[in-house]
């Protein structure tokens, strides 16, 4: 690791301060994606912003079904919250599903979404629930968030401090873990908010998270695992790597897109 | 340079480090605490697991000084006199070969089964391998390793 100054201000004011002195700051949650791409060079900030000692950055809330999730709330968190399991159940099992206890331990769910894996699992859930993630400048609905793979819309110093879900009436995920990191391969989640269904892949697209028009449309029309049968699942975008190839992951998605909704 | 004051094994201790001194690095390198072991460096192997707060964390993936004014456990923090009851299941029932990854399968180990029990499910077989998807071990194929962690279950 690059020498580099380590900050924990226990405000969001200290915490953009910091990173607007810092030459080329950035922000430290759970450090489980920073640390290990600063050990191996590939980023080499000034100064780190651990937003960790930020108070209100943290904890889950819930008012007339809607969820607010803290940038810093753990996946352990996520996971065992009650109040999660009541308002939006599947959002529990997808955090008890990522990584491994010791990664739930210290892993956010705002570094998750800052940093945007294309193989990671809650821009998945964000998409699909169209949820608003809201940060110390403004509030971005899910569509507008992501950007391709690793990259977002936020801004340079731009802070996640909270994720906004809504009341939703089904939702549920699945994926098909990779076998050695548990990262998905493909993962999907199926909701149903305000009436309309919305399925959004991850783990498979060369750009990261996306919705399928042609799995949405057939699923609204019928609301059942086969009426995904006769939909079009294009290996266009999708990524080939060494863990699968884009015709696998074709086929992976519609097998685990029935998944989602046979168990919604 | 950054002032680290930590509860290590119940004993404080403060160190001015550099502030890019992981708490794996902290630990063997300026507490000679080298029970803690480094595996793999990139957070898959679990060989690195130590308590911080109560809580079993990856020491090769957080900064020292990201640490600083908790509570941290290590293996030779378990011991109280006589063995442990995981690391007397792990000598009784074979949980190792060449002993590398058994200091974190032993804090895994302790972290699954208090957080069993304090929210009542139980922690069966397959639950335990589930729960050790963290910690790789080159040498044993996990059976026994399984059997140690069933076997402490019963006497913690
Ligand atoms: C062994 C292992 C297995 C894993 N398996 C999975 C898995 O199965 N599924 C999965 O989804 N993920 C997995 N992960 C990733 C894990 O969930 C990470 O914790 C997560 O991607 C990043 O969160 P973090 O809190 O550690 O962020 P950090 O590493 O601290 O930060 C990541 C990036 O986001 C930025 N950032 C962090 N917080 C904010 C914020 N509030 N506002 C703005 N920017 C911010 C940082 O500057 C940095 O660029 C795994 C990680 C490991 C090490
Ligand atoms: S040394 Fe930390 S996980 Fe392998
Ligand atoms: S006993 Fe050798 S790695 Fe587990």
């Amino acid at each position: 690791m690059y020498p580099t100054k380590y900050h924990k201000p226990d405000s969001l004011e200290a915490a953009s301060a910091a990173m607007a002195a810092a030459e080329d700051g950035k922000i430290l949650a759970g450090g489980h994606t920073l640390l290990p791409t600063m050990k191996q060079h590939l980023a080499a900030p000034s100064d780190v912003v651990d937003i960790r000692g930020i108070a209100a950055l943290h904890g889950i809330s819930e008012r007339g079904g809607a969820l607010t999730i803290g940038a810093t709330t753990t996946h352990a968190e996520v996971a065992n919250s009650a109040v999660v399991a009541a308002a939006c159940p599947a959002l529990c099992c997808l955090a008890a599903g990522i990584g491994d206890p010791a990664v739930r331990h210290v892993g956010t769910i705002g570094g998750s979404l800052a940093n945007n894996d294309p193989a990671a699992d809650y821009p998945a859930a964000v998409l699909a629930l169209n949820a608003m993630v809201i940060t110390n400048r403004r509030d971005i609905p899910a569509e507008d968030f992501f950007d391709g793979m690793f990259t977002t819309t936020l801004e340079d110093g731009e802070i996640i401090k909270a994720i906004r879900f809504p009341a939703s009436e089904c939702g549920s995920y699945s994926k098909f873990p990779n076998p050695a990191s548990r990262y998905a391969m493909v993962g999907v989640y199926v909701a149903r908010v305000d009436g309309r269904v919305r399925v959004a892949v991850t783990g498979a697209g060369e750009d990261g998270v996306f919705r399928h028009d042609g799995m949405e449309a057939a699923l609204s029309a019928e609301f059942a695992p086969d009426a995904l049968d006769s939909v079009e699942i294009s290996d266009d975008g999708l990524l080939s790597d060494l863990h699968g190839t884009a015709e696998y992951r074709a086929h992976l998605i519609r097998v685990i897109a029935k998944r989602s909704v046979a168990t919604c | 340079m950054a002032t680290v004051n930590l509860t290590v094994n119940g004993k404080a201790v403060r160190r001015d480090v550099p502030d890019t001194t992981l708490l794996s690095e902290f630990l063997r390198e300026e507490l000679r605490l080298t029970g803690t072991h480094v595996g793999c460096d990139t957070s898959q192997c679990g060989a690195c697991v130590v308590h911080v707060d109560g809580k079993a964390v990856k020491s090769c993936t957080m900064l020292a000084a990201a640490a600083a004014g908790g509570e941290v456990t290590t293996v030779e923090g378990l011991a109280n006199g006589g063995l442990h009851p995981m690391q007397q299941a792990f000598h009784d029932n074979h949980g190792l070969q060449c002993g590398f990854c058994t200091p974190g399968m032993i804090m895994s180990g302790v972290d699954m089964v208090n957080r069993y029990k304090d929210s009542g499910r139980e922690l069966t077989e397959a639950a335990i391998r589930h729960e050790l998807e963290g910690n790789i071990c080159r040498c044993t194929g996990y059976h026994n390793i399984v059997k140690s962690i069933q076997d402490a279950a019963t006497k913690m």
